[in-house]
Formats: C-alpha cells, sequence, structure tokens
C-alpha cells in the first residue's frame, strides 16, 4: 500500500474521530457551563424555598414539586395505557392484520409529531372541547372551571406525547420473553391471559420501567406543551387539585430568563434551575441505561 | 397380556402450512401405556405430527388439519373441543429443556396453580410426587428454592418432565428429549421413560435410533411427511416389511 | 393405571370470563394511540379550517363586548409582554377583544406578521422562511459532523469505545431544548457575536447553531444505526479483498448505508423545523423577511409558542395559529413518512439486489 493512501486513510479515520471528539466535547462544554454558573446558587435551601421578592431571590421549590406532580400524573395516564398497547401488539394482534398496523402507523406519527403540536391539542381538546363539555355537564354551563389549563391537561397531554416511548420501551422487553417459555406454559393447559400474566409480563417488567423512566425524562424536560395547558410562571401556592395550575423548571428558566424584569439579577436562579433541570435529565437517563444492560446481563444466563 | 387398547387414533390426518402438505394420510393408533417412537429423517414430519396430537400446531399461522385425531373416544379437532383442557390431559416436554425463570417449587406448581389449586399443603405434596416420579426430588429436595435455570441440562428436563407430570396428564409426548443432553444424562431420561409407561402413554420422536430401540415398544417410521411403517420395535429393526424402512435403519440414507 | 377415559363433556368448549374481559380491556386500550393520533389530527385541523374556508372575512367591528374574552396567558410580573429580548418588533398587548381582521389568501401569502395591529397582517412568509433559515443552517452544521461521528463509531471504533460513545451522545439528545435554548441565549450568542461581530445579538445564526446541537443525536443515532446494519459478509468480503478498514468503510458500507443516511438527515430536518423552545429563546423573535442570517427571525413553532398564550379564542388570529400548527403537523409527517419508506424500501430492494 503506497503512503499517500495510507496517509489518507489516517485522515479519513482522523476526520472522523475529530468530528466525534467535537460533539462529545460540545456535550462537555455545555454541562459544565451550566455547572459552573449555577453552582454558587445552589443550595439545600434553594430547592425547599419559594421563590421571593418578585422571584429575584428565594428558591425553586414549587417549580420542583410542579413537575413532579406533572410527571407523576402523566406517567398514571400514559404508562398502563402503553404497556398495555405494547401488550395488544406483541401477543394479541394478528401482526399482518390492518388494525395491528394501524395502531403502528399511528404510534410512529405521534413520536413524530412536534411538541408544540401536542400543546395546541391539548389547548384545542383538553381545555376547550372536554374542559368545556365537563363545565356544561358538571355545573349546567354556569361555571368556568374545568375549560381552563390546569395541571390535569397538562399531564394528559404530556401522556400522549410519551406514549410512543413507553410503548417501544415495553414491547422491545415483551418480544425477548423467548417463545419456548410462552410454549412451555401453553402446553401445560394455561390460557393465553394466564401466560401473559404469568410468564410474559414478569419477565417484561424491566421494559415498562425502562419505558417510564425515559417517558419522565421527557416529561420533566419539555416546555412548549404545556406553555397554553397548565403551566405559569408564579402561583401563590403549590397545586392542590387537578384543576389547579403548576409551576415547572423548565418553564421557570424560559421565563425568567427571556422576560423576566431583571433579567441579568436572577441569572443565578436561572443557571441554578437549568443546572437542576439537566442533572435530574441525566439520572434519569442513566438509571434507563442500567436497567436496560442488567437485564441484558441476567438474559445471556 | 390384557388386549391392548388405543389410547390415540389417528385417522387420515393431513396437515398443511399454506400450500406445503406436511403430513399425508397419516393413520395411526398409539398404545395405551406403551411407549410409542417416532423416527425418520430431518423434516419427515415426526415434530409435526407430535404436536398436532396436543393442537400445538395451532399456534402457527397458516395450518391447516383435514382428518381426525381420536383420544379416546374424542375427535380433538372437533370444533366443540377445549383446546385448554386438552392440553391438561395431553403433556409434552420440549427438545430443548425450557423451565421458566422461577424457583424449582414454583415451575412444577404452576400447572396446579394454573388450575386453580391453592392450598400450600396440597400444592407441596404434589409437587414432591411430581418431582419423585420424574427421578429428580432426592437431587433438589433440599433447595426447592433453588431457581430451576440453576441446575444442570439433565436436570432441567427432568425439571420439565416432573412441571408435566403435575397437571396429571394421560399421554406424555416428548419431542427428542434428550438430544441436547450427555450420555449419562440420556441414560437417566431412557430409565425414567420406562418408569413412567406403567402410568401414562408416551410417544417420543427421537432422531437416534438406538434410542428407538431401546426405549421404545411401538416404533413409527415416517419418510417426507408419510407414515411408512409402523409396527413393534423389535420386528421394525430386525425384519422391517417397506424396502424404505430398511434402507433407513441400516444407514443407506438419513 | 389410568382408568378415565377422556369425553366430549370433559373436553367441552368452556368460556373464560377472565380471558374475555381482558382480552376485550386489552385491545380497548391499544386503540387510544389509533384515537389520540386521529383526533389530533380532527382536531388541530378544525381550528384551522376556518381560515381555510371562509377566505373573506368579514372585518367586524374591533370590539365585541357580549363574546366572553378567554385568554390563555397568565399575568407576568414585571413590564408588559415583551416577547422579543432584543432589538424590533414589539407586539403591543391589546386590553381590547380579540381582533378579528381579514384572514384571506392574500393576507396569508403576504410578507408582513403583524397579528395584533389595527390592520391584522397574518402573512405566513416570514414565519415560514424564519423556520427554513434556521432549520437548514442546523443541518448544515448537524449532519457532516453526526455522520462522521457515525462512521466512526460504527467503523473504526473498538468495542469498548463505541458503548462509551453510543450512550454519551444518545445522552445529547436527552438534554431538554430549554437548556441548550438558555445555553444559546447567554453564552452562545454572546461567543457568536463577539466572534463574527454581529450586529444583532440574537438572530438566526444563534438559533441555528443552537438547533445543530439538538439535531445532532437524531441523526447520530439513524445514522449509526444504518451503518451498523451493514451485514457483516458485505464488510468482511471487502477486507478478505485485501481493503484495509478505512477503504472498507468508504467504499463499502457508506454507500450500502446512503439510504439510511438520507433518511437520518430527513428525520433531523423534521425535528428541527418542529422545534420550539430554543428558537423562541435565542433567535430574537422578528418576523421578519430576508435571506441574512445574522438577522433575527420568527419560526412558525416559536409564533406558535409566544401568540398562543395572548391570544382571543375563536378570533382569528387563534385560527391562524392553528393553521400554523396543522402546516407543521402536515411537514413532519409527510417528512417521517418519506423517511420511513426510504429507509425500508430502497433498503431492501438493495439487499436483495434489485434497485441500483
Amino acid at each position: 500500500m503506497s503512503i499517500k493512501r495510507a496517509l489518507f486513510g489516517t485522515y479519513v479515520v482522523g476526520v472522523c474521530a475529530l468530528a466525534t471528539l467535537v460533539i462529545v466535547a460540545i456535550l462537555f462544554l455545555i454541562t459544565t457551563n451550566i455547572i459552573i454558573g449555577g453552582w454558587d446558587t445552589i443550595s439545600w435551601e434553594f430547592l425547599a424555598s419559594a421563590p421571593e421578592e418578585g422571584m429575584t431571590a428565594g428558591g425553586i421549590f414549587p417549580a420542583i414539586v410542579g413537575t413532579v406532580f406533572l410527571v407523576l400524573l402523566m406517567s398514571i395516564a400514559g404508562v398502563p395505557a402503553g404497556a398495555i398497547t405494547a401488550l395488544y401488539l406483541s401477543e394479541y394482534a394478528n401482526q399482518k392484520s390492518v388494525i395491528a398496523r394501524a395502531i403502528r402507523f399511528a404510534v410512529n406519527t405521534l413520536a413524530g409529531v412536534p411538541s408544540i403540536v401536542f400543546g395546541l391539542f391539548g389547548l384545542g381538546f383538553f381545555v376547550q372541547f372536554v374542559g368545556t363539555g365537563m363545565d356544561r355537564i358538571l355545573t349546567d354551563g354556569v361555571e368556568l372551571h374545568w375549560a381552563q389549563p390546569n395541571i390535569l391537561w397538562a399531564s394528559l397531554t404530556m401522556a400522549l406525547l410519551t406514549l410512543p416511548v413507553v410503548i417501544v420501551s415495553v414491547e422491545e422487553a415483551i418480544k425477548n420473553v423467548p417463545q419456548e417459555l410462552r410454549a412451555a406454559s401453553l402446553a401445560l393447559g394455561a390460557t393465553r391471559w394466564q401466560t401473559i400474566w404469568n410468564v410474559v409480563i414478569p419477565n417484561s417488567m424491566h421494559g415498562i420501567l425502562t419505558g417510564t423512566i425515559l417517558a419522565v425524562s421527557r416529561g420533566a424536560g419539555e416546555v412548549a406543551p404545556i406553555l397554553f395547558t397548565g403551566v405559569a410562571y408564579f402561583l401563590p401556592h403549590l397545586p392542590g387539585s387537578l384543576s389547579d395550575q403548576f409551576m415547572q423548571l423548565g418553564y421557570h428558566v424560559y421565563v425568567m430568563s427571556t422576560q423576566s424584569t431583571n433579567v441579568d439579577a436572577t441569572r443565578g436562579i436561572q443557571y441554578a434551575t437549568t443546572m437542576v433541570l439537566l442533572l435530574l435529565t441525566f439520572l434519569l437517563n442513566f438509571s434507563a441505561i442500567i436497567v436496560r444492560s442488567k437485564v441484558r446481563g441476567k438474559a445471556l444466563q | 397380556m390384557s388386549n391392548p387398547t388405543t389410547k390415540i387414533l389417528t385417522d387420515d390426518l393431513n396437515l398443511f402450512y399454506g400450500q406445503k402438505q406436511a403430513l399425508k394420510n397419516i393413520s395411526i393408533g398409539i398404545r395405551a401405556n406403551h411407549v410409542t417412537a417416532l423416527i425418520g429423517p430431518s423434516g419427515c414430519g415426526k415434530s409435526t405430527y407430535l404436536r398436532s396430537l396436543n393442537r400445538m400446531n395451532d399456534l402457527i399461522d397458516n395450518v391447516r388439519i383435514e382428518g381426525r385425531v381420536m383420544i379416546d373416544d374424542v375427535n380433538i379437532y372437533d370444533k366443540q373441543v377445549d383446546v385448554v383442557e386438552l392440553r391438561k390431559r395431553v403433556g409434552m416436554i420440549f427438545q430443548k429443556s425450557n423451565p421458566f425463570p422461577k424457583s424449582v417449587f414454583e415451575n412444577v406448581a404452576y400447572g396446579p396453580k394454573i388450575n386453580g389449586v391453592r392450598d400450600r399443603a396440597k400444592l407441596e405434596e404434589i409437587v414432591q410426587n411430581s418431582l419423585q416420579r420424574a427421578a429428580l426430588w432426592e437431587e433438589v429436595k433440599d433447595d426447592l428454592k433453588k431457581s430451576g435455570l440453576a441446575l444442570s441440562g439433565g436436570q432441567q428436563q427432568r425439571l420439565c418432565i416432573a412441571r408435566a407430570l403435575a397437571v396429571d396428564p394421560e399421554i406424555l409426548l416428548m419431542d427428542e428429549p434428550a438430544s441436547a443432553l450427555d450420555p449419562i444424562a440420556t441414560a437417566k431420561i431412557e430409565e425414567l421413560i420406562y418408569e413412567l409407561k406403567d402410568r401414562y402413554t408416551i410417544v417420543i420422536v427421537t432422531h437416534n435410533m438406538q434410542q428407538a430401540a431401546r426405549v421404545s415398544d411401538i416404533t413409527a417410521f415416517f419418510y417426507l411427511g408419510e407414515l411408512i411403517e409402523a409396527d413393534e420395535t423389535k420386528k421394525i429393526f430386525t425384519t422391517p416389511e417397506k424396502k424404505q424402512t430398511e434402507e433407513y435403519i441400516t444407514g443407506r440414507f438419513g | 393405571m389410568q382408568e378415565t377415559r377422556l369425553n366430549a363433556a370433559a373436553l367441552k368448549k368452556k368460556f373464560r370470563v377472565n380471558e374475555f374481559i381482558a382480552e376485550k380491556f386489552i385491545t380497548g386500550v391499544a386503540f387510544l394511540s389509533l384515537a389520540a393520533i386521529i383526533l389530533i389530527f380532527i382536531f388541530v385541523f378544525r381550528e384551522a379550517a376556518p381560515i381555510l374556508f371562509e377566505e373573506k372575512k368579514e372585518v367586524s367591528a374591533v370590539a365585541q363586548v357580549e363574546e366572553e374574552q378567554e385568554t390563555y396567558g397568565e399575568e407576568f410580573l414585571g413590564e408588559g409582554s415583551a416577547v422579543v429580548a432584543e432589538g424590533m418588533f414589539r407586539s403591543e398587548s391589546v386590553e381590547s377583544a380579540g381582533s378579528e381582521g381579514e384572514a384571506s389568501l392574500e393576507n396569508l401569502l403576504s410578507i408582513s406578521w403583524q397579528p395584533v395591529s389595527g390592520d391584522p397582517k397574518y402573512g405566513i412568509l416570514p414565519l415560514a422562511i424564519g423556520s427554513l433559515k434556521v432549520t437548514f443552517l442546523a443541518i448544515l452544521i448537524a449532519s457532516p459532523l453526526a455522520i462522521l461521528a457515525a462512521l466512526f463509531t460504527s467503523c473504526f471504533s473498538p468495542r469498548w469505545l463505541k458503548e462509551i460513545l453510543k450512550p454519551t451522545i444518545e445522552l445529547l439528545a436527552g438534554f431538554p431544548s430549554v437548556v441548550v435554548g438558555f445555553f444559546a441565549l447567554v453564552t452562545l450568542a454572546s461567543m457568536l457575536q463577539s466572534m463574527f461581530g454581529l450586529e444583532y445579538r440574537l438572530n438566526a445564526l444563534v438559533g441555528g447553531v443552537a438547533m445543530a446541537l439538538a439535531v445532532i443525536p437524531v441523526v447520530y443515532t439513524v445514522a449509526e444505526d444504518s451503518l451498523a446494519s451493514i451485514p457483516k459478509h458485505m464488510t468482511e468480503a471487502s477486507l478478505a479483498l485485501g481493503a484495509t478498514k478505512w477503504q472498507t468503510a468508504i467504499f463499502v458500507t457508506l454507500p450500502a448505508a446512503i439510504p439510511g443516511v438520507f433518511a437520518a438527515i430527513l428525520l433531523g430536518f423534521g425535528r428541527a423545523f418542529g422545534e420550539t423552545m430554543i428558537v423562541l429563546m435565542a433567535t430574537g423573535n422578528a418576523a421578519l423577511i430576508g435571506w441574512g442570517l445574522t438577522e433575527p427571525v420568527r419560526t412558525m413553532s416559536a409564533t406558535i409558542g409566544a401568540e398562543m398564550a395572548e391570544v382571543v379564542f375563536g378570533d382569528t388570529h387563534y385560527h391562524v395559529l392553528f393553521l400554523l400548527g396543522a402546516i407543521l403537523f402536515l411537514f413532519t409527517f409527510t417528512l417521517n413518512a418519506v423517511a420511513e419508506i426510504y429507509i425500508r424500501q430502497r433498503l431492501l430492494k438493495r439487499f436483495r439486489g434489485e434497485a441500483s
């Protein structure tokens, strides 16, 4: 092989390696920038106290609580629905049937819808349509209670957004249950549901866990879908019922850094809030990776 | 010797995977409390036939069955027959042992639990009985909580046998149960089969002719989806009637 | 000796309630996803429809007293509702009832977006151009980086490194877009401004670079999957003929994975086009027309995000925003569909030896 060729080869590999390095470097750059910026402001008090002095001091406790409530409600609504859909697709549906293909198509489409469009849907469907309907039924159309943005509509909207993630994770886990176990169960005279309940589901719990973690990670960070379905910048108290609004970490950063009265003075708080959000995301993604690899280790037994 | 009764009567069975015909006009009577071995080269339909005796072929798409399979007085392919109940009476052991990722106890107790047995004492009794009948009790009795997957290959297969016995079937279908095992484990399985035939009717698929000769009372030779010849084992291996049988036995092909 | 014989009664078909209930329930829930996508389609288009089907709307009186005013924003503490951090347009908050302007085709295709004013202008063009500018820029920056990195990961890196690289870069995918937007707003914008001596601090360039950060993982993941799924026998054949690793990668693996790489870029494009938070924070939010990259822009998604909170339910502005949403939906849907067809059809054909 000529020297020229060998050099060219090294050049090619070098360029590719450089690109990879650049990407990883960017990751580090952003992370360290955020951490450095927020380091001074972070403290236990910061995390546990409410904003004060017109949002220029104090902590972000309500935003943390709001975020937690949001993802909790979102998971309660979305994870079972997603897991059951995945169960249907792998165990009950005839793979070639129109229904199965339609549902898969729907899931793929859902995965590609921009998050702001989900927000529009949340507004047009949940707040307007369902909310007005509920008000009409419950209060004879007199009160305006449910036809407003609140944490319920926001979490349902988020549940829809994260549905594909849950479905994909759970389906992957279900597919990994070996066919021979199902055969063994059926040959013993178990029904299809008994087989699912006793063999398939216990062996795919990790998929449900992974799906939940990934969904929560997205749910905690996405802001666009909740912009007009329930989030608020400042609330005097924590959300106490489903019809309350709520604060959220990501939204807090957005508003504070673009529209608050004293953008520069609150920079520290902005950085700190971003840091909390980022670290939370890291933690969740990391856990998902661990769950996945633990299972892979088990399966190789 | 009392008149041998027929437990499973197959009457002109034809099976199709889509357009391809896998079984052609199979007619054979399986004797009760005897061991019947199904032999033949790869792809000849013996496993397919075995699976049609407990309707496991139903799980495959595109399968079509013509003909009858009578177990005692019932055509198991009748529309009125409940497949789940059928499989409780006809047990199956698979080629590669497939214990559940649960404890030894839970593996064997799986069947009875599915059938609604909840009483702990009763379950323990069934588990012990089944493990004893499968000649595994002595080896696991000290640690029933051990995972089924932690046993050796031969032990796992006997666990699967115990698991099948726990639902109290009348017939045991075995699809090459010892093909993945070493000679010692194989010998244990063969011994077990001999002991089991007193209580159960056993049909075993094997590609190992010597095993068939050792273990079975009746041997049926399958070739390309057809049943060529079925007779007492001794006769098949010494004076077979059909030429194809003889050629297979003597190793001319297969 | 087994005495019991099987009879028809013992094996008679049983109706199992649990089984039935389980099946019906599970099937029912599964239809939820299908229902969801249909619903989204219906509602987004329903709210956009008035624009599409009523071309000449009457310019009604500005104040409609009986109409109940519902807004979805909430009071910000602080001055007004300045949506732009710096520079150009300031939308003035209107306390009176909703605006009813003419959302005619002519208006929609005009070059001015000024929905809140005496004579509302709903020109979508500046917004569309804004979206395109930022998206193209993002793809231009992200694609080479992501593809080269994917090439490195799948063809050149040792196994242990691959196990580290893939999750690390996928971690970048997990960055909430708010975080990227924040970083762009605070740090990146200043960096670029001092580097290039830009007039406006927040502009399309900043938005594009920031968006690239979000798009890289998308393109990377799909491209890497595509490269890694080239059958081993192809690469082994090449190596067996005496080619080096890099020659195999460039002349065998990469060409074979072109459909997948192309699809990766399409998917990245779709992702960038629909992204909201990054552009909301980093582009300056001024609905200008022009091809310059160093001026502020307003994308379609950011417009929805910024203005929906202050719009009156049911008026023209509201419907036009939904129209923007419908366009976004259709656009990304088409991109995704094309990408998927492309991957499946072309790839399959290639490996069966049918297509070029």
